[in-house]
């Protein structure tokens, strides 16, 4: 399968005037078209820092980073950043949320809205379009965001703790759309998370890291079936081996 | 929602006490000025009072007429009623694009900053002296005076307003690629909006201090003017006129303040 996304031997040092902070250091993996990916790691191994410089907000100090064969250089917008709060802007209507990136990326016109809106159809939040963010669940509102994520057609979504915020009922259901409205839409994903459950009962592949400085300390490939959902995964007597194999070898790093 | 006609009995209920709560309270509003307005007379008509000190509503009432009937409240209180407008909106402007250049630019904002800690702490009236000398002893002080009295404050206020943005709504956009001139008209300005209602609200009570203090420094015409006048030679009723006039001219800003705040913010949200 077609690669769409390369970190060679990146690595970044936060300075501030109280020292340097080498946040990652000689990070490399890859992420196919359409690959679910997740990473795991220690609190505060360096995870969003990660993502951050996948989306160009932050330059690496060294190494490359290449999407499509192209080195990254700015929040170009090929990317969708999915936060852990929704963010969505309190004064806009839902429809006008979703449809904040188009403004942004000055992409605004009539098939690009069309599409967004289909979204909000297709997902079973056309009734809220015009509603305002305050008269949603938390649940509905991570919705949006995601179909805000969507709205500009990115090639790769970013997903930073999307859930962490939700209570574990809705977080489970929340993450069971998100995950088969990233399906449906043939979307290619990096999902960081603290929980090793949520990862594996979504990812294709999890990566593990290393406490700070973050780097790759191992990979496994999740042999699920690439379509089986969330919740089936979690019911699936091999879910139980790769919490545990996962939940060891996440702990080995955090003794470290 | 359900429509009027479908309303549960408890619902009934509750609207209604609602209502019957509403009533009391306005009822209420207006008694207690009327109790004080008629005590006020009785205690002067008793005697219980000295009427050239303290005044009473019906020589209050006779001097407003008099004056409306002369045409000298009118001419006054347009006077001051311009002095302020014209401070309140030139101070409102200044002040709001200082502060949208210092959120701008973060370092011109470290530069600046101990001015604007010295310039605030500063009582403008001390520099009245020096108005009068730059400016004459007319309406332009008194608008400078204002301006001065209101300008700072609003800058303090908005700047705090934009830098109050939602770190992680500006990180949203600057994923999306945004960049700062994005920033500030998709983020910064509307959530800064209950900030510079507020603002308003402040700088209404701002712009008549300084259009009153600088019509006592200086001027021959406005309410200040005649407040000072009357105290001078006595004219108590005249105080209190001018004073009365004063109130009514602030709370009909006030209110028109309100009426913004109700239009821009209050249809955003119903919860
Ligand atoms: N702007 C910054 N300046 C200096 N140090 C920083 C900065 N941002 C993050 N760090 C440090 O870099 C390290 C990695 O931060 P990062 O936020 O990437 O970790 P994380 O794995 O996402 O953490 P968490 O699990 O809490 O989400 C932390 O030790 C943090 O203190
Ligand atoms: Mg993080």
């Amino acid at each position: 399968m077609k690669e769409i996304l390369t970190l060679d031997k990146v690595g970044l040092i936060y300075h501030s005037p109280v020292g340097e902070t080498q946040a990652v250091k000689n990070m490399s993996f890859s992420v196919a078209e359409g690959e679910f990916v997740a990473m795991i790691g220690p609190s505060g191994c360096g995870k969003s820092t990660v993502l951050n410089m996948i989306a160009g907000l932050i330059k690496p100090s060294e190494g490359k980073i290449k999407l499509n064969g192209e080195e990254v250089s700015s929040a170009a917008g090929k990317f969708g950043y999915m936060l852990q709060r929704d963010e969505l802007f309190p004064w806009r209507t839902i429809r006008k949320n979703v449809t904040l990136p188009l403004e942004i990326k000055r992409i605004k016109n009539k098939e690009n809205e069309d599409y967004a809106f289909g979204l909000l159809k297709k997902y079973g939040l056309k009734e809220f379009a015009d509603h305002y963010p305050d008269q949603l669940s938390g649940g509905m509102r991570q919705r949006v965001a995601l179909i805000r994520t969507l709205a500009a057609k990115p090639d790769l979504l970013l997903l930073d703790e999307p859930f962490s915020a939700l209570d574990y009922q809705t977080r489970l259901s929340v993450c069971e759309d998100v995950f088969r409205i990233i399906r449906e839409e043939n979307k290619t994903s990096v999902l960081v998370t603290h929980d090793i459950s949520e990862a594996v009962s979504v990812a294709d592949r999890v990566i593990l890291l290393s406490s700070r400085p973050a780097a790759v300390r191992k990979e496994y490939t999740v042999d699920f079936d690439k379509d089986l959902s969330p919740l089936k995964r979690r019911e699936d007597p091999r879910f139980r081996d790769w919490f545990e194999l996962l939940w060891r070898d996440l702990n080995d790093e955090n003794e470290r | 929602m359900k429509t009027k006609d479908e309303f549960s009995r408890e619902h009934l209920l509750y609207l209604k006490r609602r209502r019957n709560d509403k009533i009391f309270v306005n009822c209420a509003r207006v008694a207690l000025i009327i109790i004080f307005l008629a005590l006020w007379e009785l205690f002067y008509r008793l005697g219980a009072i000295d009427g050239f000190i303290f005044s009473a509503p019906s020589k209050i009432f006779k001097s407003l007429v008099n004056l409306t009937k002369t045409g000298e409240l009118f001419k006054h209180a347009g006077i001051t009623l311009f002095e302020t407008v014209a401070g309140f909106a030139i101070a409102t402007s200044i002040g709001t694009l200082v502060a949208l250049a210092l959120w701008w630019n973060d370092r011109l904002r470290r530069i600046l900053d101990p001015y604007v800690v010295v310039l605030n702490s500063l009582p403008k009236i001390a520099l009245g002296p020096v108005i009068i000398i730059w400016f004459g002893s007319g309406t332009k002080s008194i608008v400078v005076m204002t301006i001065l009295i209101t300008v700072i404050v609003t800058t303090i206020t908005m700047l705090s307003g934009f830098t109050a943005t939602d770190k992680n709504k500006i990180f949203l956009l600057k994923s999306l690629g945004a960049k700062k001139p994005q920033i500030l008209t998709k983020l910064v300005i509307p959530s800064s909006l209950p900030t510079f209602i507020s603002m308003l609200k402040i700088n209404i009570g701002l712009s008549w201090i300084g259009s009153i203090m600088g019509e006592y420094l200086v001027s021959r015409a406005g309410l200040g003017y005649l407040i000072v006048y009357g105290g001078q030679v006595f004219k108590l009723d005249l105080v209190y006129a001018a004073t009365l006039t004063l109130c009514l001219l602030a709370t009909g800003m006030y209110a028109l303040v309100s009426l913004i705040e109700k239009i821009t913010v209050g249809k955003k949200q119903t919860s």
